[in-house]
């Protein structure tokens, strides 16, 4: 009943050994470099690379399209509005009534798509290999974020996932009581409203016991010690020049090819 | 390494605590004493402020915002007030889900003594040694979500245990869980108390549980103070009859249940047969994993049926399939025509309409039934959807003593009270089959015996009762069939 779908086992992987902050470190400097030029060279040159650090997150070709296939499907959306919206240079692909592609718009729409991946992989590599107890200990005790705010969400996440039992439990009992007898669009929207304001009800009941036991555990009230330290290891100088070898082999590339096309400026 | 405690010392005097926004007090000029390494069980009927006394003790008393609260008197624990005794008192709650904080074993562990600052190597040191103590065999990287009802609660234990509290403050801590959960908590927390002499207070209606492991009884008055206290055999042998009548499972004591008049007419309303129930959604190639598999199944008019089984074995499952809420994954489960009156075969696709006025189901957790803001507004909603008069509602109302409420909001009820409602709400459709799942799960004497005499009453009137139960008393009241389910699924045993 009370199945927890955000608790998975703490990963194996090369990367789940390193400090979560050196993971979002690398991470947001690859996504500033990425952001900072529109060409498809450097967006190869990045996803090649990431694809190439699957394995040390411990992410199999399976995994990764199950976590990632709203990525695809976005990159692919944005990669087909950009060759619809791009300047038509280039030689014509295809004419479809209102709808025209050339090379050039082509060309621009493939490589917003691959950016949009080059920018996201990084993303599910951190998620894929990051606990969030890990992180919460990372934040709190490296980056002195409050201890209060920090432990009250990681113990809030939990809670999160029994929301998902606890909604199809309800679904259920509001049935035995006969809600959403109206039928039509207007009685289903009620009924839902209605489940998900019981669903809400239900989830602050719970976290207030929740506070009550933190709170009865001398949570929040002066100094504490962590039973887990934090630490920055060899690993994490590793993350850290893989981060910097990824942004410097994408800009070098697109300089080199001569297709460096920075947004400002 | 045994975990060490210093028991702690409780001294209350003319103490008294008023939540904001109340009338009356939660507790009223108390007196009491509790020495170093006592184990005291706190009793009294529901209101007699037995909860707020462990709150207070807990030093959680107004921890929800509850600013405009008053107290009264003094509390101390070792002569310090209880606000201010921080980690000298460890308080477990009922609801196993709100016992645990953290995602592994051994971080929620070392929760409690991270905030109290204790030193890494030491924490590491009470872990293992506390894990140990309540019995907990398990890796520290073990999921915290992945344990029963009775092993979240001696987690929560073992994090209390590594605080080293000297005063352990239990609140109904076996109330949500089945006999075999109920005896790991209680043995566990008897094995810790050995081991640490640490002074003990627990609240529970059932003494039975209780009595070897307590030295002492103390009884609160409704009205404010001590109303008994003294050596457990003393204080019940003084007082059983009054603490039975305050609705407390007083050892060998059975409440007196309005017995069956008739054996039901033996009409068949609901019959299964190879029914596999699942929770899972079927997916092409992926059939779901039934939780249990029922070979033949009849449900008679004016019969009960009780379903026992261990944890897992798939019995709320199978009252949810019955009740038509979930799909049969499996098999066949027919309602036969004096059921359906129309409706079709399969409960699963009835309309709600037709659903509750042929099955009604009752939940575990009566909130997760109430769908409106009165107790008034709750009787009423059944028959004003079937197009009924509402004129039983005030006879339901008196008949289970909630007249007095009608205007309340269904979760300001005490727990007794709430399970009275959910029971009336699903009667007020006046459905031929009635499905319960855990009716009695932490009632006290008093609700238990009134939903039995309503059950017996409505089977006469040739109502099928099927309650899904580990409370053996309870089917022995109800009589008719049981239905054995085991932990392996497939094994459904009919008698």
């Amino acid at each position: 009943m009370s199945a927890d779908i955000l608790a998975q086992p703490r990963s194996t992987a090369w990367l789940a050994g390193a400090n979560p902050l050196s993971k979002l470190g690398a991470g947001v400097l690859i996504t500033v470099v990425l952001l900072l030029t529109v060409d498809w060279v450097s967006a190869v040159a990045a996803l090649a690379l990431e694809l190439c650090l699957l394995p040390l997150a411990g992410l199999g070709a399976r995994m990764l399209l199950l976590r990632g296939w709203p990525i695809l499907i976005a990159a692919a959306v944005g990669g087909y509005g950009t060759a619809l919206l791009a300047p038509k240079t280039g030689n014509v692909l295809l004419v479809l009534g209102p709808v025209l592609f050339t090379t050039g718009s082509v060309e621009s729409g493939i490589a917003i798509a691959l950016r949009g991946l080059a920018i996201a992989l990084p993303g599910v590599i951190v998620l894929a290999s990051t606990d969030p107890t890990d992180l919460a200990d990372a934040l709190a005790q490296r980056l002195r974020l409050p201890h209060r705010f920090v432990l009250g969400a990681l113990a809030g996440m939990r809670l999160v996932g029994l929301l998902v039992a606890e909604w199809q439990t309800l679904g259920m009992a509001r049935r035995a009581r006969g809600v959403g007898v109206n039928t039509g669009v207007a009685g289903r929207v009620a009924a839902s409203l209605g489940q998900a304001m019981a669903l809400l009800v239900q989830a602050i009941r719970r976290a207030s016991r929740l506070a009550v036991t933190m709170e009865a555990k001398g949570f929040g009230a002066g100094p504490r010690t962590w039973a887990r330290e934090s630490v920055f290891s060899r690993r994490d100088a590793a993350v850290a020049a893989g981060g910097l070898v990824i942004c410097a082999v994408a800009v070098g590339a697109a300089v080199v090819l001569g297709t460096w096309n920075p947004v400002f400026g | 390494m045994a975990v060490s405690c210093t028991p702690a010392r409780v001294s209350a005097r003319g103490w008294g605590w008023q939540h904001s926004g109340r009338t009356a007090m939660a507790v009223h000029d108390l007196d009491l004493d509790i020495a170093a390494g006592e184990r005291v069980l706190l009793l009294g009927p529901s209101g007699a402020g037995k909860s707020t006394l462990l709150h207070a003790l807990a030093g959680v008393l107004g921890a929800d915002s509850d600013d405009d609260a008053s107290e009264y008197g003094t509390l101390t624990i070792d002569g310090v007030p209880a606000t201010r005794a921080r980690g000298r008192a460890g308080l477990m709650q009922q609801d196993p889900d709100a016992q645990v904080v953290l995602s592994r074993i051994g971080d929620d562990v070392a929760f409690g003594a991270e905030n109290l600052a204790v030193p890494r190597e030491e924490i590491w040191r009470r872990v293992p040694a506390a894990l140990e103590a309540v019995g907990l065999d398990l890796p520290l990287e073990h999921s915290s979500s992945a344990l029963s009802g009775g092993q979240k609660q001696r987690l929560g234990l073992a994090g209390i245990l590594a605080m080293e509290p000297g005063l352990l403050l239990l609140d109904e801590p076996t109330a949500n869980l089945d006999p075999e959960g109920v005896l790991e908590v209680r043995d566990a927390v008897r094995r810790t108390l050995d081991d640490t002499g640490a002074t003990l207070v627990v609240v529970e209606h059932r003494v039975a549980v209780w009595l070897e492991v307590v030295d002492r009884i103390v009884v609160l008055a409704p009205g404010g103070g001590v109303l008994l206290d003294g050596a457990p055999d003393a204080v019940l042998a003084r007082a059983a009859g009054m603490l039975a009548a305050a609705g407390v499972w007083v050892p060998g004591h059975v409440p007196a249940v309005r017995p069956r008049v008739n054996s039901g007419s033996g009409e068949v309303l609901l019959d299964a047969a190879a029914l596999a129930v699942s929770r899972q959604k079927a997916r092409r190639r992926h059939p779901a994993v039934p939780a249990a598999v029922v070979p033949l199944l009849e449900i008679q008019a004016g019969r009960a049926l009780s379903v026992t089984g261990p944890n897992g074995a798939g019995k709320s499952t199978l009252a949810l399939t019955l009740g038509g809420l979930l799909p049969a994954a499996d098999g066949r489960l027919g309602a036969r025509e004096p059921l359906a009156r129309g409706a079709g075969a399969d409960p699963f696709r009835w309309r709600g309409r037709e659903l509750i006025g042929r099955i009604g189901t009752v939940f575990q957790e009566p909130e997760h039934q109430f769908v409106t803001g009165s107790v008034r507004a709750e009787l009423d909603f059944a028959p004003h959807i079937l197009g009924l008069e509402t004129d039983r509602v005030d006879e339901l109302l008196a008949r289970l003593r909630l007249d007095h409420l009608a205007e309340a909001n269904p979760f300001t009820l005490s727990g007794g009270e709430k399970r009275r409602l959910s029971v009336a709400t699903v009667l007020a459709a006046s459905p031929s089959v009635l499905i319960l799942d855990e009716p009695t799960f932490g009632q006290d004497a008093n609700t238990w015996a009134e939903l039995a005499s309503m059950l017996t009453e409505l089977l006469d009137a040739g109502t099928a009762v099927v309650s899904v139960t580990h409370d053996a008393a309870f089917a022995d009241m109800l009589g008719g069939e049981r239905l054995v389910l085991g932990a392996v699924a497939t094994q459904g045993v009919r008698r």
